[in-house]
């Protein structure tokens, strides 16, 4: 698929923003007045920004309020939905906590379902695809999950949990990867069932339709990204998981906390790359590219 | 909305012979033709005549080589276009209501005026079927050319889509599916048509009718019983020379 970058920045992003804003709700640190302030800003920065960024893929933005509209079918569509919930019952949450010095504890758990709800749809718009086999599968949810709730667990500085869920993580890539090497080929889709011919014989791409390239082979072909996969992987997962984990044993305070998460963000920007990059289209058996 | 119908009341489709497809792309063509003119937003091109072109098209052709176990491979032209799936997974993922299957003759169609161009349904189709128009920035599908079947305006022989009367070698059937005595319905019982990715689970309308086998012609050849292989115990010179190579 192809790595568009709004969407890697979009889907990291938002889920350290709702990871972030999880852990106001509940509480985790319990903030009122400027360093609340401070907190949620962080949080709506994070999370807003994120889908304003998702937007700029789009060939019509200026009819995205539409998207909330088909939420009993569309994972796409629940996702806005509850970004929004989200936004709003934390907005209400934010502002009895930075102006009134009221901590709202019901609206607050509340909104930190949301939150991981929301994180948990965004995930499901990528595992629902069957035409994807790499993706088609709970590890992605719950990868998406996970790195949320330990970018949360960092930014608000909860050092072991950070640790531990880091771990956890990176335990998740690497199941994740494994299997993801292998989907295509196991889920049952070749060159020969998307021609039909595969009973008949060998079936060869002989000739493409097209001697140009195409919105299917831009989209959905992606290939430059393998050339360098395995490097990559290794990036992804020092930066993603080793780095943080070790900065973290450190006792050295915010300081440390923050750098710790400077180098997991970049970390997760090459590991969302690479989930996009390396993912396989069905679609692709067509030009034998597969 | 983008819940699929339980049940349309037609099935409307294409049947393609693959038997029969020369791979000419007239359909292409046609398909172009009539979609940029008619229906929605034209289909654009970038860079026609430069050096990188690029252009959205609802339907194109492949060419797919077959070698069997035993004789010589056999090239199958291959047109892919919407196959309009029972269970389309296109409709079920866009998050605007934009893509939907109709209830009464079963074609999935975009309200371009709805579209966002997310691009969701084009991953979520394992044909590629569905290509987003660089130009509109909404996304383009077969519509079965659904601005000619009912267009009581074109002669009847039109009302067809435009791959399909256009096709010079008859490879392209259009019809009622659902409805089993419907001459596409037994052209596809007759012939074995078959489902494109079936592992998919999408049920698609369209279907594909096999190349039939080839035919095996009788030998008749009068001059064959004269060329009979030559006595292989030779005598004389050469069978002297037989034996002496043979020997070292």
């Amino acid at each position: 698929m192809h790595p568009a970058h709004s969407i890697i920045i979009f889907t990291v992003t938002s889920g350290l923003g709702f990871g972030l804003l999880a852990f106001l709700g509940l509480g985790q640190p319990a903030v009122t007045g400027w360093s609340a302030f401070w907190y949620f800003a962080l949080g709506y920065a994070l999370s807003v920004g994120g889908l304003v960024s998702s937007t700029f893929h789009l060939g019509n933005p200026q009819r995205a309020w539409r998207a909330f509209s088909q939420w009993q079918t569309s994972w796409l569509s629940r996702e806005g939905v509850l970004a929004v919930a989200t936004l709003t019952i934390m907005g209400i949450y934010a502002f009895c906590a930075v102006f009134l010095g009221q901590t709202l504890i019901v609206l607050g758990i509340i909104g930190a379902i949301l939150a991981l709800a929301t994180v948990f749809a965004t995930s499901m718009i990528y595992a629902q695809m069957k035409t994807v086999p790499r993706w088609n599968h709970w590890s992605t949810p719950a990868l998406f999950m996970v790195l949320s709730i330990a970018g949360g667990a960092l930014l608000t500085a909860h050092v072991l949990l950070a640790v531990i869920l880091l771990a956890v993580a990176g335990l998740l890539q690497m199941a994740s990867w494994t299997r993801g090497d292998t989907a295509l080929a196991q889920s049952g889709s070749d060159i020969g069932t998307a021609t039909g011919l595969g009973a008949r014989g060998i079936v060869r791409a002989f000739e493409p339709p097209h001697t140009g390239n195409n919105y299917l082979l831009k989209e959905m072909v992606h290939k430059v990204g393998r050339k360098h996969a395995q490097k990559l992987r290794m990036l992804s997962f020092i930066l993603m998981v080793l780095v943080p984990v070790l900065l973290l044993l450190i006792p050295g305070g915010w300081v440390i906390v923050t750098l710790a998460f400077l180098v997991h963000f970049v970390g997760t920007l090459t590991q969302r790359w690479l989930f996009f990059a390396e993912a396989e289209h069905v679609v692709g058996l067509y030009y034998g590219k597969r | 909305m983008t819940t699929l119908p339980q049940t349309t009341d037609k099935k409307l489709g294409l049947v393609i012979d693959l038997d029969t497809c020369v791979g000419c792309h007239a359909c292409v063509v046609s398909c172009k033709g009539w979609n940029t003119e008619n229906y929605g937003a034209p289909l654009s091109d970038q860079d026609a005549y430069g050096s990188d072109p690029t252009g959205t098209f609802l339907n194109r052709v492949h060419s797919f080589e077959v070698q069997p176990e035993e004789g010589p491979a056999q090239l199958i032209h291959f047109p892919k276009s919407c196959l309009h799936c029972e269970d389309a997974p296109c409709v079920t993922v866009c998050p605007t209501g934009a893509s939907y299957k109709r209830q009464e003759d079963g074609i999935v169609l975009v309200n371009e005026d709805a579209c966002i161009g997310c691009g969701l349904c084009a991953w979520a189709c394992p044909y590629g079927a569905r290509e987003m128009d660089a130009a509109a920035g909404v996304m383009k599908k077969c519509t079965l050319c659904v601005d000619r079947i009912y267009n009581e305006n074109l002669p009847e022989e039109d009302r067809q889509p435009a791959c399909v009367r256009t096709c010079p070698s008859g490879a392209r059937h259009f019809g009622d599916l659902g409805d089993e005595n419907s001459d596409v319905s037994k052209l596809v019982a007759e012939r074995g048509g078959i489902d494109l990715m079936p592992e998919q689970g999408t049920k698609p309308v369209n279907k594909y009718l096999p190349p039939r086998p080839k035919d095996v012609e009788p030998e008749f050849d009068i001059l064959a019983p004269y060329l009979e292989p030559v006595a292989t115990d030779q005598k004389g010179f050469l069978g002297w020379l037989d034996k002496a190579l043979e020997k070292i």
